[in-house]
């Protein structure tokens, strides 16, 4: 190619640039004026609707009501925790019913479900979201069990949805008995590990104690099938090791011999808040720490 | 029967000739090989989601392929005029209009075929990369054998839409052979619930109309075995074998419809 011939391309290769630079730019100057949007609504349609209108390719739209689910869960848990760590938090009066309230994770993770009735992680995760304690989650476990039952109707065989049902009984709900109830029903089920039967018993005379919270964690942990689980058991394992790291530190500085306040599992320090009690930092990614299931009465 | 040959040959030439048909394939393989990204977001089901969404790509782009392909068969002869130099050859009409079908079935089985080889590809490198417990978790491998049963039924399914896009292009207008064609699609699936009809309404008249339209209408909601396939669910061979034959039945009898007509259709 001659120098006159490769003129009218060098000048086209110019122009993209300075064209393309002028397109970012303009999208970045765009972007710092966003428009006011309503990120609360949602095609939310009863079952039977759903079934109607996707008359095709209905798991591929489950799929992408999934992955809606996914980022609502994520995007929602940001901002409230952002809103919870900031000085100055929402008014009492709004505080009661916060404004990231996760309204529609329920719906979304619904149409999900309805879609492809078979879809299984929509259902463990999606109870796991449900039943998470504001700011972490809506803290919806009865939403949580009526997702997991309707997942059972789907497919009774699927021992896990009982487990997953007895785990929101037994962190969220504290009701130890229908627990229990429900590991056994899922350990009845052809396929369920020996652990599920003896986890019945332990919940039943043991309740809320820490060890069998760290059991029960640790069976997650180990038995996790993808990151995502994994990481969830290994916060909350983190979670309890923290509350006995606390209830250490905390005798410690009772007695007086506490010299340095060491980090918590997350590797963000301890600190001394007012009352003198030794306490996690709201900016530690193990904040807020969960209410201990207690122990059951008469143990 | 040689002429057949020549005239389906000479379809699948002109077919691979157009340049749209090329952007559609490339496209369906980009959006097979964006699924891994996808894959990526969705807390765990990655595998879940790369079947999907290849198994939909194939199916839909394999639709627009065959309508918009399926439409030009006949109607594109007839509008540049080439069908009175074909028409003076010793070839019969229905030779025609079959060959024209096969020629673009070929072309459809081909683009299928590529289409399953990426999504494979895909499968197969998300696979690799699985830990012990996803692939014990999940419910079916991720390179599924099972996989081309969803596809072979997608391919019947392209085949007889393609058999419906011909039969109203041999009356019709594109425009109105391809409105026509969609429409005939979805309400392909819906005829199961032509035939529940009885038990919303009362009317004895109605009551035969939709099972005699569930008859007529094509059945395309048989054919889409995607999510037992992707949750690793059987789909029995009696079951391919009885829905495949149906499909093919159906597609024989439009394209007798279909050649009777071109072969009646003056063209002066």
């Amino acid at each position: 190619m001659t120098g006159q011939a490769r003129r009218p391309l060098v000048a086209a290769v110019a122009a993209v640039l300075m064209l393309s630079a002028l397109s970012i730019w303009l999208q970045a100057e765009r972007d710092r004026w966003p428009l006011p949007t309503n990120s609360e609504e949602t095609l939310y349609l009863s079952q039977r609707a759903t079934s109607r209108i996707v008359f095709a390719h209905r798991a591929l739209v489950s799929d992408l009501y999934w992955l809606r689910a996914v980022q609502y869960f994520g995007g929602h848990t940001r901002i409230a925790q952002a809103r919870q760590a900031g000085v100055l938090g929402p008014p009492p009066a709004l505080a009661a019913a916060p404004p990231d309230a996760f309204n529609l994770l329920y719906p979304l993770l619904d149409i999900t479900t309805t879609l492809d009735p078979r879809f299984n992680i929509a259902y463990r995760f999606g109870a796991v979201f449900l039943s998470e304690k504001y700011p972490h989650g809506p803290g919806r476990p009865d939403l949580a069990v009526a997702l997991l039952e309707k997942g059972l109707r789907n497919s009774p065989e699927k021992w896990q949805y009982w487990q997953d049902i007895g785990f929101v009984y037994y962190w969220s709900v504290h009701d130890y008995l229908k627990a229990s109830a429900a590991f056994r029903r899922g350990a009845d089920l052809p396929g369920a590990p020996w652990w599920m039967r003896s986890l019945a018993a332990t919940m039943l005379a043991k309740g809320g104690d820490r060890n069998t919270s760290r059991l029960l964690w640790t069976q997650l942990y180990d038995t996790a099938n993808n990151e995502y689980a994994r990481n969830a058991a290994k916060m909350k394992l983190m979670q309890l090791k923290a509350i006995d790291d606390l209830e250490q530190l905390q005798a410690a500085l009772d007695r007086g011999v506490l010299r340095s306040l060491p980090r918590d599992p997350a590797g963000t320090p301890y600190r001394v808040g007012p009352g003198s009690r030794v306490e996690l930092s709201p900016e530690s990614p193990l904040f807020p720490l969960p209410t201990e299931p207690g122990t059951r009465i008469g143990s | 029967m040689r002429s057949l040959g020549w005239i389906a040959l000479n379809g699948f030439r002109e077919s691979v000739r157009d340049k749209v048909m090329y952007s559609l394939v490339v496209f369906a393989v980009l959006l097979m090989g964006m699924s891994y990204t996808l894959g990526q977001l969705t807390a765990g089901q990655d595998l879940k989601i790369m079947k999907d969404l290849g198994l939909s790509a194939i199916a839909i782009f394999g639709l627009f392929m065959a309508v918009f392909i399926g439409i030009g068969l006949v109607s594109k002869e007839v509008e540049r005029r080439s069908v009175y130099a074909l028409l003076a050859k010793p070839i019969r009409r229905a030779d025609l209009v079959l060959g024209k079908y096969m020629g673009l079935v070929l072309t459809l089985m081909v683009n299928v075929t590529v289409m399953t080889v990426a999504l494979y590809a895909v499968l197969a490198y998300v696979g690799w990369g699985e830990n012990e417990f996803a692939r014990q978790a999940r419910e079916a491998p991720a390179l599924d054998p099972a996989l081309l049963k969803a596809v072979g039924l997608t391919l019947v399914q392209l085949m007889m839409v393609t058999a419906i896009a011909l039969f109203f292009s041999t009356f019709s207008t594109p425009m109105l052979s391809a409105a026509l064609t969609l429409g005939v699609y979805v309400a392909g699936y819906f005829s199961t619930d032509l035939r529940n009809f009885d038990q919303v309404v009362d009317s004895r008249v109605a009551q035969l109309l939709a099972r005699g339209l569930y008859y007529v209408l094509p059945n395309l909601s048989p054919f889409d075995v995607t999510a037992q396939v992707v949750h690793g669910l059987p789909v029995g061979w009696r079951y391919i074998a009885f829905t495949s034959a149906y499909g093919l039945t159906y597609i024989a009898i439009l394209l007798v419809i279909s050649a009777t007509i071109f072969s009646r259709r003056d063209f002066k």
